[in-house]
């Protein structure tokens, strides 16, 4: 059996030791104990103790055993009362979220998944993050069609039947924007890993092969480079790498095992594994096999990398390994001392996922996490890591090494070489600091 | 016991390529059909930077400018440089060295706001994508000379052009060679390519690694709150609630609602694009709706100003018809309005 231990109970109360104040115990930890703070210390833990009064203490039976719940007694509520299934009612935090002041209007914007409080390696497709040049639109997909013109043998158009109906293939890849975690280049500016690394989905796709299309249309061998164009409203383009097309790029319609909601392209996207989101475009409608790059407005104007020197990197696409802890991480907050369970996400859009280690002491030394597979190429990779809190002030990090041989650099390794002005492709070390009230906080460290 | 929590034990999974199968059967090659002219060029509307797919056509700066105070300046302003709705397009920041250069120094100015006509190396960019997806809530609205001719009035504004300028297709090249920015871009970088050489590689190090431990960056107290009570961001049991970050009590759904209609719908719809509670945005605000409407019954009547859309009530600015909003929401909306609160 369990200890009774008085902050068991789902650690609704901070335990006694966090009912001190920071600046009490560094005075303590400076000054001794003298009769003053004696008395604070006695003040403290008599709230601690009133505080838990009623609810768990060790000698206590616990009333939600002890008195047998109201759902222990009642006739359960009907199948298909809610015939597509929603979450429980006590989970309506859990929810995407806009950071105010980002974007100007809410059409070009973002909603950014809340990675604090997933589970394993696949995105929940209603927590599935956000982002559109022009609004989203709703298609019927019976009036949607893929054309496929430029450098075939004959120009081709596609119904949703038809792609249907075509050999299908699923895949787990993640997704992530290239302006990722863009908010913290030159400082720590936002408090949660919702908004810092929150453009993050790990999702299964299914689809058709993007070469089998271009097969069919009889594409000439010399093309080079691809567009992909939306449906919507902004007809969204983007150049893609015929090198991507032609290994791993998918037309998808199925995303987690229905079709793609509205907000993520329904009823067809172009998936592009380990390339950053904004090329996977969403309402697909047409694909034009070409031999030059296109430039398009996510090309030149958006999505450009700028370098001290002034230089713009253009078609910056691939997005490099990365890792983030997602619990504990900012605005969070641990109740008492003890064992934790240290998770987070790892992956790279150059391969998989090879090591992932942890620092508890702010990057001066490494320990390797647990993986939990399966790890898969270009996708989401869980990690977890034992970690006992002391109390004391903590800074944590996380770092993924690839199967290229790659390592995650430090945000300083990064800003050496870019600048902090680059907006895209941050995928530095993140640190998150435990403060000996407990409380996760985004900082960044130099 | 079970012993898949064994460190460093990982899950072996296959993952077949998906590489071109040969053996497919010849029937699948007939799914699809052969795409007409007319279907191609309605929807194969790109322009490349080497201006491949520019039609015919010409504008010049003085149209521009008439069509610009009517279909643009309400977002970008009237000389392209607000803030408000956009990021500006023009601040008339660029010099006649960067002009000889084609290259926009004052991109390596921190203090120097970035905007479009710095940024942007090809004139087909702009074209491309004003013919695509502006005006804002009416993309492909545009005729090809007025695309030409709203262009011309950008080029103006960044004194790229003169004013009495008409740029067509068969002169675009030449407005081409004087594109402040047209050598600020490269490819020379590892990102392009799934087998690009990256720039930056972290270190290996695991003991007593040479890092800086000191905290240079926090986010300070006053701004914890400035996304929302964080406590109500998370779950609130579980070993990681949130922090509070608002004051007690106060709390996300305490605050005050803003309407009587679920401001999801606005937001949905795509109403609060063009209109907000207060003030004239692109559209008018809803409070002026509301007043102007009040007593009248007039929610049949603003359904169908919802539903076909309109110009001339709230002036020249026209709005498009909103058909997808679903019959429900129409009707909530619309007696939202009428009922004036």
């Amino acid at each position: 059996m369990h200890d009774s231990n008085a902050n068991h109970r789902g650690h609704i109360r901070p335990a006694p030791e966090s009912f001190l104040e920071p600046e009490l115990v560094a005075d303590i930890s400076a000054n001794g104990v003298n009769e003053q703070r004696r008395g604070l210390l006695r003040g403290a833990l008599a709230t601690a103790v009133a505080a838990m009064s009623g609810a768990a203490l060790a000698s206590e039976s616990d009333p939600d055993i002890v008195n047998i719940p109201e759902w222990s007694r009642i006739l359960g509520k009907s199948v298909a009362t809610n015939p597509y299934g929603l979450p429980s009612k006590y989970e309506a935090n859990i929810i995407r979220r806009q950071s105010p002041g980002l974007t100007q209007t809410d059409q070009a914007s973002v909603a950014f998944t809340p990675l604090q409080s997933t589970f394993g390696m696949i995105t929940p497709s209603g927590l599935h993050f956000e982002r559109h040049h022009q609004g989203w639109v709703d298609i019927d997909p019976r009036r949607h069609r893929l054309m496929i013109n430029g450098l075939v043998s004959k120009p081709l158009v596609f119904t949703m039947e038809e792609l249907m109906r075509m050999p299908s293939v699923s895949r787990m890849h993640f997704l992530e924007c290239g302006a990722n975690t863009a908010l913290e280049w030159g400082n720590s500016a936002v408090p949660t890993v919702q908004y810092t690394h929150g453009m993050l989905s790990g999702s299964e796709w299914t689809g058709v092969p993007l070469s089998l299309l271009l097969e069919r249309a009889g594409f000439d061998k010399s093309a080079k480079f691809l567009l992909a164009e939306g449906a919507d409203g902004s007809s969204m383009t983007r150049t893609i790498n015929m090198e991507n097309a032609l290994d791993d790029a998918i037309v998808a319609y199925g995303q987690n095992g229905e079709m793609l909601r509205p907000e993520q392209g329904y009823p067809l996207r172009l998936v592009v594994p380990g390339v950053q989101g904004v090329s996977w475009v969403k309402w697909l409608r047409r694909i034009e096999v070409g031999d030059m790059p296109y430039a398009a407005k996510d090309e030149t104007s958006h999505y450009v990398d700028l370098m001290p020197d002034g230089l713009q990197r253009q078609y910056t696409s691939i997005q490099e390994a990365k890792s983030v802890i997602t619990s504990p991480s900012g605005g969070q907050k641990l109740m008492s001392n003890g064992y934790y369970c240290i998770t987070g996400l790892a992956w790279s859009g150059r391969g998989s996922v090879k090591k992932v280690e942890v620092s508890v002491d702010g990057g001066r030394s490494w320990r390797e996490a647990r993986i939990e597979g399966p790890v898969l190429p270009k996708m989401i990779t869980r990690f977890n890591f034992d970690w006992v809190w002391d109390g004391s002030e903590t800074l944590l990090q996380s770092r993924v090494t690839d199967s290229t041989g790659y390592i995650q650099p430090q945000r300083s390794e990064l800003v050496s070489v870019r600048g902090s002005r680059s907006i895209y492709h941050n995928n530095a070390i993140q640190t998150w600091r435990v403060n000996q009230s407990g409380e996760v906080e985004n900082v960044q460290l130099g | 016991m079970f012993s898949l929590a064994k460190r460093g034990v990982l899950a072996l999974v296959f993952v077949s390529p998906l590489s071109l199968a040969t053996d497919y059967p010849e029937a699948l090659y007939q799914l699809g059909r052969p795409a007409t002219e007319a279907e191609v060029a309605a929807w194969d509307i790109d322009v490349r930077p080497d201006f491949k797919g520019l039609p015919e056509g010409a504008g010049s700066v003085e149209e521009g400018e008439v069509l610009w105070l009517e279909k643009c300046a309400v977002c970008h302003g009237d000389f392209g440089d607000s803030n408000e709705v956009f990021s500006p397009l023009v601040l008339g920041n660029i010099t006649p060295e960067d002009m000889e250069t084609g290259r926009v120094a004052s991109l390596q100015d921190p203090a120097v706001v970035r905007t479009t006509l710095m940024k942007v190396s090809s004139l087909s960019t702009i074209w491309d994508y004003i013919n695509r997806a502006m005006p804002w809530n009416a993309p492909k609205s545009l005729e090809t000379d007025e695309v030409y001719a709203l262009v011309a009035y950008l080029l103006q504004l960044g004194y790229i052009v003169d004013e009495d300028f008409v740029l067509s297709n068969n002169n675009i090249e030449e407005v081409q060679a004087m594109m402040p920015n047209r050598n600020g871009m490269t490819t020379d970088h590892g990102l392009w390519s799934v087998n690009g050489e990256p720039d930056v590689v972290g270190s290996d190090c695991t003991d007593n690694c040479d890092v800086g431990t000191e905290v240079v960056s926090f986010i300070p107290d006053y701004a914890m709150n400035a996304h929302g009570n964080l406590k109500d961001q998370v779950r609130d049991y579980g070993p990681f609630p949130g922090i509070q970050t608002a004051p007690e009590g106060e709390s996300e759904t305490a605050q005050e609602p803003v309407s009587s209609v679920p401001e999801s719908i606005l937001v949905s719809n795509g109403c609060t694009g063009c209109h907000q509670v207060e003030g004239q945005l692109v559209g008018p605000s809803f409070s002026d709706i509301m007043a102007k409407y009040a007593g009248q019954d007039a929610a049949e009547y603003l359904k169908g100003k919802i539903k076909n859309g309109g110009q001339g009530v709230w002036g020249s600015m026209a709005m498009p018809p909103m058909a997808q909003v679903e019959e429900t929401s129409l009707q909530t909306i619309a007696d939202w309005l009428a009922a004036g609160n």
